[in-house]
Parts: structure tokens; C-alpha cells; sequence
């Protein structure tokens, strides 16, 4: 095996060229637990250690462009304000420890769908993209749309490493929430993401652990995207009624298609689901009703 | 391949290391530092934790490869160069915190940790920060007191200074 050790982004991207199977390693947090079990012997482990762009972020416009190994710990104290939602689903990842070290590049690369980072991204809506490069073709960014296609497995080619991940900063109230046994240490049961886009009026969701793949909610999106306009809920910031919190959830869990495991049924994650959506559709909408009355 | 590091201050050089070794075997199989404990490999239960350039970290989850050149402090390194034991060590000991003590290297340095940042924490604050150290004696309200005792005394400390 050998151990690469690229000291800027493109040694980096260098080597990943040279060793298309090497295994990239930031924070480890995955990386390393497969090598400690023999799970995976990969012939090369390219560290990400010295690129130290990889660990920063930045504010452009109304974008974040978040390093791939900028770890949980910062994006829970640094970009709570412009990722809400990204900012809560981080808090719950493993331990102190683990988020001191693990970052969404990780999240990104190892494409699990139980992954903590994802239903926030998805959530965050369509314009967020992850840039990947490769020595040969140069950058590209990848919609978190087309970014997930299959179990554990990402649109990346076998060249290409994650740089960063191109995030709108919040316009609207943003939750996420997560079913586990304890509240550390925990790999999600189920999980769901969403967030409310009052500029461009649209309203974002995720569903992580409940498909092969994490995944929008595309008809319950649309179905209260409807409902808001419809009532000019956008400017009143009225109730929305049991009955749309309700058929909101409903159309969530339809869209899931989990499957029965160690950490939980299908039924039990499909009916989680309906209430997660439920209550972070109440909680983000309760707040996005004090900013307009705030305002008025 | 050759990893050399600064651990408790002294530099340290380790030969003929395992590409996919973990700097927890690293520390306790080659350079003689046994106090980090090896439970879990997965970063599930804490007690390995150490300082990497001034974060705690699961050093089991470090390849060794990535601490080149880089500052690692162990629970060996709470004590001071006499082996008097560190404030966070001696409040474990005062506070009956340790059962059958392989989760409390950890606790240690992850104590250690919390109270640099926030010597007074509350008691959602120490849980939520010892929330990756397990300790399957379920030690954990002397733990809590432990502490406890050390913000305490900690913070006695500082107001005397």
C-alpha cells in the first residue's frame, strides 16, 4: 500500500490521477474504521491532510463555498447563521471527537445514505453543488440533484476529488431532524431536512436512511410550494392548518422507499418520517410567521 | 514508512509503520505511550482520545501517515515532567471517577478539553461533551462529579491567580 502525501490541491489531484483507487482520507472518520476492520484494503490512501484549502470557507454573493474538510465542529460554530440547517444536521454527527475531525467531503465521497450532511443539502435547494476536479479535465460542478445514484455510490468519476461544496446562504428558516437511540454516536434510523426559500418561494427537503439513496421529497415540495401560493401564505405568514402539515408528512413518506435493517423497519422509518416532516414544517414555519409579523 | 511526530513535547520517530495504521496503534505499540486505550476502533467509545495540534480527537481514526510533523499529546502528557498528576487527573482520582479505568484515559483528555474551553461548564454542557466516551461500568455520575470537581476547582484556581 502506498501512502500519499500531496501538499497542495493539485500534487493532490496529481496523485489521484496517477492512483485512480486511491482512497482519500481527511478527517477518517470513515476511512479509517474500514482499514481497522480489514474491510477494505485499498491499494493506496492519498491523505488530505496538508491542503490546507480544503479547511477553509468562504462568503461569495449569497453562496457559502464550504472547503470539503472544513470539520462539523466549525460549521456548527462558524455557519450556524448562513447554514441553519447544515449547522444542526452537523451537531448531530457522531461525538465531539468525530465532528473535531469528519467533514462533508467525507459525507459527499462516501455517498451513504445515511449520511448526516445530505438531507441538509438537499434541503437547501437546487442550486447547491459540490465541485470536484481532475488533472485531466479540470473543475466541474455537480447539482446535489445528479450528485447521488446509487447505494454508497456518487457521480464522481474515479479521477476526480471533492474541493468544496457551493451552498445559497439561508433566506428562510431552516430544521432538521433525526430518529436514533441516543443522542450522540448514532447512525440516523431515518432523517429529514428541510428548509423554507421565501426569495424564490420554494421550499426544500430531504430524506436520508429511507432510500438507496438520500432524496428530495419532489411532491410534498411541490404540494405546499402550491398551497403557499395559492393562499399568498408567503406574505401573509398565516397558520397553515393541520390538514397541510398532515398531507405534507403524507407525501413525504411516500416518497421514501426504505427498506427493514439493524437500526429499524421500513414502516417504523416511513412513519418517523411523516412526523419529522410534520414538525420541522411547524417549527420552520412558526419562526418564518414571527419574521413577517416582526416585519409588519 | 517512517512517521516522525512531536508527542508530550519530545519528538518521536516511528520505522517501519503500516500505511493503514492508526496513530493509536503507533502510540502504543512503537513509541512506548500505552496510557491511550484501545476498545473499539471506530470511534465509538472515546477512549482513545488524544490532542492532535490542540483538538481532541479519536486517535484511532488518525492514520498515522497524517500526524507527520504534527503535535500529539496524550493522557501520559496531562501529568507534569515530575509525574505530578495533572487537575483534571487528580480530580478523577479524589472523585472515585475510575471503576475498572480503560475508558478513563479518554475522559481524561476529553475533560481536559471541555474545561480549557469553558471552565465552568453545566451538566448539559459536560454530558454533551463526554457524549463519544463511553464507560460500560457505567461509571458516569462520578464521572459527572469528577468533573465537576476539577471546573471547580479550576475556577478557584483562576480566581486566586
Amino acid at each position: 500500500m502506498e501512502f500519499l502525501r500531496p501538499a497542495t490541491w493539485d500534487e493532490a489531484l496529481a496523485a489521484k490521477a496517477e492512483y485512480p483507487t486511491a482512497l482519500p482520507i481527511s478527517g477518517g472518520t470513515d476511512v479509517m474504521v474500514e482499514m481497522n476492520f480489514d474491510v477494505h484494503r485499498p491499494s493506496a490512501i492519498l491523505d488530505l491532510n496538508r491542503i490546507t484549502e480544503l479547511t477553509e470557507w468562504e462568503i461569495t454573493g449569497d453562496v457559502v463555498r464550504l472547503g470539503a474538510s472544513v470539520p462539523y465542529t466549525r460549521i456548527i460554530n462558524e455557519l450556524s447563521g448562513p447554514l441553519p440547517g447544515l449547522a444542526l444536521a452537523a451537531h448531530t454527527v457522531g461525538s465531539p471527537q468525530i465532528r473535531n475531525r469528519g467533514g462533508v467531503g467525507g459525507n459527499l465521497g462516501g455517498a451513504s445514505p445515511a449520511g448526516d450532511a445530505h438531507p441538509a443539502l438537499l434541503a437547501a435547494g437546487r442550486d447547491v453543488f459540490v465541485e470536484v476536479a481532475s488533472h485531466a479535465r479540470g473543475t466541474r460542478l455537480i447539482a446535489i440533484d445528479d450528485f447521488y445514484v446509487g447505494v454508497k455510490r456518487n457521480s464522481m468519476e474515479q479521477d476526480e476529488l471533492i474541493r468544496r461544496v457551493h451552498i445559497p446562504v439561508a433566506d428562510g428558516p431552516q430544521q432538521f431532524s433525526k430518529i436514533g437511540t441516543r443522542n450522540a454516536m448514532v447512525i440516523a434510523v431515518c432523517a429529514f431536512g428541510f428548509a423554507l426559500h421565501p426569495k424564490n418561494r420554494t421550499v426544500g427537503t430531504g430524506i436520508g436512511s429511507a432510500a438507496p439513496t438520500p432524496r428530495r421529497a419532489v411532491e410534498a415540495e411541490e404540494y405546499l410550494q402550491g398551497v403557499l401560493a395559492e393562499r399568498g401564505l408567503w406574505e401573509s405568514g398565516d397558520l397553515l392548518g393541520a390538514e397541510v402539515t398532515q398531507r405534507f408528512g403524507e407525501l413525504v413518506k411516500a416518497a421514501a422507499s426504505p427498506i427493514d435493517d439493524v437500526r429499524g423497519t421500513a414502516d417504523y422509518r416511513r412513519h418517523s418520517l411523516a412526523v419529522m416532516a410534520r414538525r420541522t414544517l411547524t417549527w420552520t414555519w412558526n419562526d418564518y410567521s414571527k419574521q413577517i409579523r416582526s416585519a409588519a | 514508512m517512517r512517521v516522525t511526530f512531536t508527542a508530550n513535547g519530545k519528538p518521536v520517530e516511528a520505522d517501519d509503520v503500516w500505511e493503514g495504521e492508526s496513530l493509536l496503534y503507533v502510540l502504543r505499540e512503537r513509541v512506548g505511550l500505552p496510557g491511550s486505550k484501545n476498545a473499539c476502533e471506530q470511534g465509538e467509545c472515546g477512549s482513545c482520545t488524544v490532542y492532535l495540534d490542540g483538538t481532541p480527537v479519536c486517535s484511532c481514526l488518525v492514520a498515522a501517515g497524517q500526524v507527520q510533523g504534527r503535535e500529539v499529546r496524550t493522557v501520559e502528557g496531562l501529568a507534569d515532567e515530575n509525574g505530578e498528576l495533572g487537575l483534571v487527573q487528580q480530580a478523577f482520582v479524589d472523585a472515585g471517577a475510575v471503576q475498572c479505568g480503560f475508558c478513563t484515559p479518554g475522559l481524561l483528555v476529553q475533560t481536559d478539553a471541555l474545561l480549557d474551553n469553558d471552565a465552568q461548564p453545566s451538566d448539559t454542557d459536560i454530558r454533551e461533551a463526554l457524549s463519544g466516551n463511553l464507560c460500560r461500568c457505567t461509571g458516569y455520575e462520578k464521572i459527572m462529579d469528577a468533573v465537576r470537581l476539577a471546573s471547580a476547582r479550576k475556577c478557584a484556581k483562576a480566581a486566586s491567580e
